[in-house]
Order: C-alpha cells, then sequence, then structure tokens
C-alpha cells in the first residue's frame, strides 16, 4: 500500500452531503476494462460533464485554482452508499490524496485505508471555515494535512487537530500490507478454526 | 449485564485482540458475485494467498448480464469478461459456482439464505453494500470493499472495529398497504441516511417478529440506506422454519445441535444498547422516495416536500433533488406521471414480493406509455412464479418478465432508464444517476411499484385494493 505522511496544497471546497460513491464512480466505468489506474478522467463525471460530454463550468472541479486540488472539503456522510472500491481508485486517479468530512460511509472509509487515502473527520464549522480561507485567498491558499502530527493547517496557519485510530495511522504512515500482519496470527486463525469445527460443525461444509 | 444477538455472535467469532479497539474476526460464508468476483481471486492468486477455505466461499454473477429472455453471459458482451474470470478461478479452486443457466443462480443476496447457505449466528461478507440483507436470518453480514475481499480470501478473517448498537424497534401491525419496504423506508425516513454510520442494527418488536423470513430480508437490505452496514434480526421459529430443508442447511440431529445453538443466540433481557428508536406501525403508510437519497421520502398521500421549510442544513440539497428529479415542492406526489416500472433486485425480487404485486396487477393492464419489467431474484424464484402462473398474469397486463439478475437497479448491464425519464423501482437507491444517467427513481414496495404500472402515475396501492 502506498505510504501517507502528508500533504500540502489546495483544497476543493465541494461542501456537499451525502457524496454516494455512485457520484463518485458510475458502476459502468468498473465494468469496462480500464483498470483501476483509468479511472481518474471518469472521477465524478455526472457532474463534471454535461449530459453532452462538455465540462459543466459551473462545478468547482472545473475551475481554478481547484483543478489539480489533492484535498477535497465535504459535508456530512461522505462516500455513503455501494461498497465499491472503485470509488477510491477513482479519487487517487483524479489526483486527491485526502478528503476532509465530518464523517464517512463506513465501507468508504475502510477502503480509504487500503489505498493511502486519508479520510480526515473534522466538525462541519471547522470545513466550513477552511472552505472560507480558500475562497478568500483563490490561487494562494494552502491546506496541509499531517497524519505524523494528526494536524490539519489552514490557509491562515490554524492548527486544527484531529483524531485516527493508532493502527491505521501506523500503517499508512508506513504502507503496510493488511494481509501480510494477518498472516503473522496464522497458528491463532487455524486454532480457532479447529475448535470451532468441534462446536459448531454445521457451519463446515 | 446481557449480551445483544450482535454481541453474542462477534465475540465469538474473535480470534484475537490486534490492540486498539480492533480484533481478527473469522469468517464463516464469503460470498462472491461477477463484479468483483473473479478480479478478487485473481488478485489474492497473484499475490500468493490462494483461497485459504474454499469451501466457505460460494459464488453467482449476478450484476453485469442481461436478463434478456433466453441471455447469455454474451448478451451482455463488457460484462463477459468478468463471468468468464469468475468461472475460471472458481473451478481451479473447487469453489461452488452457482452459475448461468444453472440451478442456484440468482441475486447473491436472495441465493444465500435461498440454499441455506446464509445460517443464524455465522458471520457472512461479500463485496457488495447491501450483503446486510442475510442479517434477516440473524446472520452478522456486511458489505466490504475490493482490498477487503482479497484479505477474506486469503485469511477467511477480517481486521474489524466493533460497532456500537442501534436497537430499531416496529411495535404494533402493519396497516393495509404496508410492507416491510415501507417499514425500512419509514424508518430511513425519520433517522436519516447516515443514522446508522459506525453502528449496528438490530430489529425488533412485535411488528418485526411477526414478518416472515423474506420481509426481514427486505428490511436488513436497507440497513445501508442509513449507514449501517449491518442489520439484524433475531432467529426464531420463522428463521428455523424457512431454512429447514434447503440445500446446504444442516440435516437431522446436526439440525437440532444448530437450531439448540441458534436458539441461544437472541438479545438477552438486560441488555443495553447505544441508541433505541421505537416506531409505532400505526403511523408507517406506503411510502414512496422523491429525492435522491433514500432519506428523501414520504407516505404516498404527502405532498412533496418544500425546502423552504425544511431544516435549513437540508435546504440545499433538498432543492437539488427537486430540480434533478423534476418535481414541484407543494404538490402532491400521487398522480406524478411515471414512464418506467421496475419490479425486482436484492431488494424485492422474491416470490413473496412477486406474488404481492401479481395481485394487484391481475386482471389489470398497465398504461400504454409504462415500460415495466419483473426480474425474479433466482432461478428457483422464477420457476416458482411460473408453476403458479404469475409470469401469465405479468405478461398479459403487458409487462415483460425477464430472467434473474441485477438489472435495472444499479445500471452495470447494460439495462437503464433512459436519461429524464422517471421510474418506480423496488430497488434500494435513488441516488443521481443510479438507474442510468439522468433517470429520475422513486423506490417502493412491489405493490406500489404494480399500482404505479397500471395507473402509469404514482398511486396509492390502498385505492386500487
Amino acid at each position: 500500500m502506498d505510504k501517507f505522511t502528508k500533504v500540502t496544497g489546495v483544497a476543493v471546497p465541494m461542501m456537499r452531503q451525502n457524496v454516494d460513491t455512485d457520484l463518485i464512480i458510475r458502476i459502468e466505468r468498473l465494468v469496462d476494462n480500464v483498470g483501476r489506474e483509468g479511472l481518474g478522467p471518469f472521477c465524478f463525471e455526472q457532474i463534471r460533464f454535461k449530459p453532452d460530454g462538455s465540462e459543466d463550468p459551473d462545478c468547482i472541479f472545473n475551475q481554478e485554482p481547484y483543478r489539480e486540488a489533492p484535498i477535497i472539503l465535504a459535508a456530512d456522510n461522505f462516500g455513503c452508499g455501494s461498497s465499491r472500491e472503485g470509488a477510491v481508485w477513482a479519487l487517487k486517479g483524479f489526483g486527491i490524496k485526502t478528503v476532509i468530512a465530518p464523517y464517512f460511509g463506513d465501507i468508504f472509509n475502510n477502503n480509504c485505508f487500503q489505498n493511502g487515502i486519508l479520510p480526515v473527520a473534522l466538525p462541519i464549522e471547522e470545513i466550513q471555515l477552511l472552505a472560507d480561507e480558500m475562497k478568500a485567498s483563490p490561487g494562494n491558499a494552502r491546506v496541509t494535512v499531517d497524519l505524523e502530527n494528526c494536524v490539519v493547517v489552514s490557509p491562515t496557519g490554524r492548527t486544527i487537530p484531529f483524531q485516527i485510530d493508532a493502527r491505521r495511522q501506523h500503517a499508512m504512515l508506513n504502507g503496510l500490507d493488511d494481509i501480510a500482519q494477518t498472516m503473522s496470527h496464522k497458528g491463532e486463525i487455524e486454532a480457532w478454526q479447529s475448535t470451532d469445527k468441534t462446536a459448531r460443525p454445521w457451519v463446515w461444509l | 449485564m446481557g449480551k445483544t444477538l450482535f454481541d453474542k455472535i462477534w465475540d465469538s467469532h474473535v480470534i484475537t485482540d490486534l490492540g486498539n479497539g480492533f480484533v481478527l474476526l473469522h469468517i464463516d460464508r464469503l460470498l462472491l458475485h461477477d463484479m468483483s468476483g473473479g478480479k478478487a481471486l485473481k488478485e489474492a492468486i497473484e499475490k500468493g494467498y490462494p483461497p485459504s477455505q474454499p469451501r466457505l466461499i460460494y459464488g453467482t454473477p449476478d450484476h453485469t448480464m442481461s436478463t434478456k429472455p433466453g441471455r447469455t453471459e454474451k448478451s451482455f458482451p463488457p460484462g463477459e469478461p468478468l463471468i468468464l474470470s469468475m468461472r475460471e478461478t472458481t473451478s481451479a479452486y473447487g469453489i461452488k459456482l452457482f452459475d448461468l443457466g444453472q440451478d442456484g443462480q440468482g441475486i447473491v443476496h436472495v441465493m444465500g439464505p435461498e440454499q441455506g447457505l446464509t445460517l443464524p449466528g455465522t458471520t457472512l461478507v461479500c463485496g457488495d453494500s447491501h450483503t446486510s440483507t442475510h442479517g434477516g436470518m440473524g446472520t452478522l453480514a456486511f458489505g466490504i470493499g475490493s482490498s477487503e475481499l482479497v484479505h477474506v480470501i486469503a485469511t477467511q478473517t477480517m481486521v474489524q472495529r466493533k460497532p456500537k448498537r442501534l436497537r430499531a424497534s416496529f411495535e404494533g401491525k402493519l396497516m393495509p398497504g404496508v410492507t416491510a419496504k415501507d417499514m425500512i423506508l419509514h424508518l430511513i425516513g425519520e433517522l436519516g441516511t447516515a443514522a446508522g454510520t459506525g453502528y449496528s442494527v438490530e430489529y425488533a418488536g412485535s411488528g418485526v417478529r411477526a414478518l416472515p423470513v423474506e420481509a426481514r430480508l427486505t428490511l436488513c437490505n436497507l440497513t445501508i440506506e442509513m449507514g449501517a452496514r449491518t442489520g439484524m434480526v433475531a432467529p426464531d421459529d420463522t428463521t428455523y422454519e424457512y431454512l429447514n430443508g434447503r440445500d446446504y442447511a444442516p440435516k437431522g440431529a446436526m439440525w437440532d445441535r444448530a437450531v439448540a445453538h441458534w436458539r441461544t443466540l437472541p438479545t438477552d433481557a438486560d441488555a443495553e444498547f447505544d441508541r433505541e428508536h421505537t416506531i409505532d406501525m400505526k403511523n408507517v403508510a406506503p411510502q414512496i422516495t422523491w429525492g435522491t437519497s433514500p432519506e428523501h421520502v414520504i407516505a404516498v398521500d404527502r405532498a412533496i416536500p418544500d425546502p423552504s421549510t425544511g431544516p435549513e442544513e437540508k435546504r440545499g440539497a433538498w432543492e437539488a433533488a427537486l430540480k434533478y428529479q423534476g418535481l414541484e415542492p407543494g404538490k402532491p406526489i400521487e398522480g406524478t406521471p411515471v414512464d418506467w416500472v421496475f419490479i425486482g433486485s436484492c431488494t424485492n425480487s422474491r416470490i413473496s414480493d412477486l406474488r404481492a404485486a401479481a395481485a394487484i396487477v391481475k386482471g389489470r393492464h398497465k398504461a400504454d406509455h409504462v415500460t415495466a419489467w419483473v426480474v425474479p431474484g433466482s432461478v428457483r424464484i422464477k420457476a416458482e412464479a411460473e408453476a403458479e402462473g404469475l409470469d401469465r398474469v405479468f405478461l398479459e397486463a403487458g409487462f415483460e418478465w425477464r430472467e434473474p439478475g441485477c438489472s435495472m437497479c444499479l445500471a452495470s448491464n447494460g439495462e437503464r432508464v433512459p436519461p429524464g425519464k422517471r421510474s418506480v423501482s423496488t430497488s434500494n437507491r435513488n441516488f443521481v444517476g443510479r438507474q442510468g444517467p439522468g433517470a429520475r427513481t422513486h423506490l417502493a414496495s412491489p405493490a406500489m411499484a404494480a399500482a404505479a404500472a397500471i395507473k402509469g402515475a404514482i398511486a396509492d396501492v390502498r385505492k386500487i385494493g
């Protein structure tokens, strides 16, 4: 897995509630054989493009200085809905490194940690302030997300702490692979299974 | 202090404590479908982790093929490689696949309970958020992403943190025209689409106890639409009666032993939940969604909400939803003209759903301007419905009678509602573009969808009778 330590860049104030994973990536893009790396151009396609395929200038992702932004600022429940990990791959391909929202869809949240994308939970008031500071100084404003110290630094230099599970923080900072970690418990898994085959034989087909 | 149903299953599946609130959890069943199944198996094998417990893994294609009568995997060419890859990888490791054209094939969340693979007291995962459906059997079931899928294939475990517990109690009896679909939509309307984030849900109360298993599966199916990955109903005699004799369910003395164990699972009287919510069934009417989130839902006899009188923090979302849906606030939703009707999906494609829809349709004809589809949830349901003559009821009413699959629920198979067209659908998501780019979706029960097809407009099933 890719490591995540610190990101500094433009934060795009999307500020939308309930951004579902269908909106992030349409399902047919995951059927088409474009591969994980090929999904970036289709990220948010339903809001970035008009039905005729041209860019919608009203969409913030199509406006300067937000086009290349590595950080998304969103409202409640970002990444709700479908479990498709393609949503995270699409964000990654689109250049997004971290999403800041009050909270995230549970499955999306887990998927982010599998791909080196950092979901940062902050109160909506803090996110609104970040959005205001971004808009107040277009072109110059930058946000920093620092995983080592668990802080977000606002465009005006305010430091906002965030919380993250110590296990996940460690895995992200070091780019650890979950399967390899679990494999170190192989003996315990086999012992559990052996006991369970006696206790609940009907489970073991 | 007593334990909840969820805690009993969770605690008994903890292999080891990993610290910082995380545990290694044993997974008893992994279900695969064509969108991610073949790819995940391939990835696991390439990484050097072949399936550790292939006998606990089962698969069926459902997402990426046509449901046109007479279909094969070639009928929707983009899906063919996914189906072939699933066929190849499962066969290499002796994983049972209920393949296209075979008995047992169906929507993965219909197949599991139907085959008796979904058992009370077990843990079950699948790369699909509607895996919560299996909770209707008293199973701890949740949807996972592709990377987690590879982890389960490799280790038959998951690294998990215990969620909080929410109990939603429905008290009383179903009112006329009301189904489990209406119960869960009503609940999501009250609590919102994020109320369950970070929670496991237990559905309880006299209103839930009275539900047959298929209705409990519908109830649990939409759990993810209020943000919770898992929702459960405690197993009881209704569950055992449904399960007994199914292909993969235990038999004979083993059955008795299993039932004795399952009887210990229901939540203890003194167990505590982090949140409780009770609904009086008297207040649950037939529901219909109006917007682009499942929480945008009202009783069918109500007016379309006005954003200017709604909660301030939702105003923008409501305005955008009404614009997308092409609806005017303040007008009755009943009577809104409809172009498409879809009866199917892992929410509502079981035999009881088809019977409920057929009861409305029988002796009537769909409105001329409506295209109406019925997509049974599995090969077995299709055969059962045909034996009862339900296919003829639908066909004579001008509906299409199709092959099992996910179909128009998510448009991953070329089956879409055209841009700008309005659909009443028995599926689970009314997101922007879910049924196709620009498609406008209204979620409802099978009877409500059938009523809409007959009237050519959103209709109150209670007035059709």
